[in-house]
């Protein structure tokens, strides 16, 4: 989350919501979320565990 | 790094009346929020009906965490059901949910508890939405300036 809310400051473009899994089931279930933190970029983009920063900006910009 | 979770030792929060936070988890952020600098806003969304529990505790972490940050963070509570607007100009949908704005929204959003993991996050986006200034590197700030069109990131993540 940390990389997600830094880039979301950083842009306007971009939002950073963290979902806490357990308190949601039924979004986790749709976003099939197995292991966390699992990353989802505009529902198109996804990805399980920390990234460095410059494959977590290449993933967002597959997204866009 | 905090033990502000539901379950385990230290806090626990799970008892109407107890503290989210013990002694050490508020020294910890006490020192963290030396970095703040303008002012934070905390908008928390809740909704008796639809979670009571988990708002009522969301609610007191938020307090909580507020009140150490030496006046400059202020909470506000507001339910969905009635603040319609509010919560769809937030693009807030479920509860419990906690808003972190800095000088403008920053599109910052926390669904459910922020504890465990989500903690050190919660705490690590109010200096972020407090200074404006966030840490990356001048090759990634570059190419989010570019950006083509809207980015929307999710991240699941549970307490522990």
């Amino acid at each position: 989350m940390r990389l997600a809310q830094h880039m979301a400051v950083a842009s306007e473009r971009v939002t950073a919501t963290a979902i806490e899994a357990t308190e949601f089931p039924e979004l986790a279930r749709s976003y099939r979320v197995m292991a966390v933190p699992k990353i989802v970029i505009n529902d198109r983009v996804e990805f399980e565990g920390a990234l460095p920063e410059p494959q977590f900006l290449d993933a967002v910009l597959r997204a866009v | 790094m905090s033990r502000c979770g539901r379950s385990g030792e230290g806090a626990t929060g799970i008892i109407d009346g107890m503290a989210f936070l013990n002694d050490r988890d508020r020294a910890a952020v006490r020192q963290e929020f030396e970095k703040l600098a303008g002012p934070v806003k905390l908008i928390v969304f809740s909704q008796e009906l639809v979670a009571g529990d988990l708002c009522r505790q969301n609610e007191q972490l938020i307090q909580e965490v507020a009140e150490l940050a030496d006046g400059k963070a202020t909470v506000e509570v507001l339910n969905p059901a009635i603040d319609r607007e509010r919560a769809e100009a937030y693009g807030v949908d479920q509860v419990p949910a906690t808003v972190v704005e800095g000088s403008r929204d920053y599109g910052l959003r926390f669904y459910g508890i922020p504890s465990g993991y989500e903690f050190g996050n919660l705490i690590d986006a109010m200096i972020v939405a407090s200074t404006g200034e966030p840490q990356l590197s001048e090759a990634t700030r570059a190419s989010l300036a570019a950006l083509a069109g809207d980015v929307e990131i999710k991240v699941f993540s549970t307490p522990t």
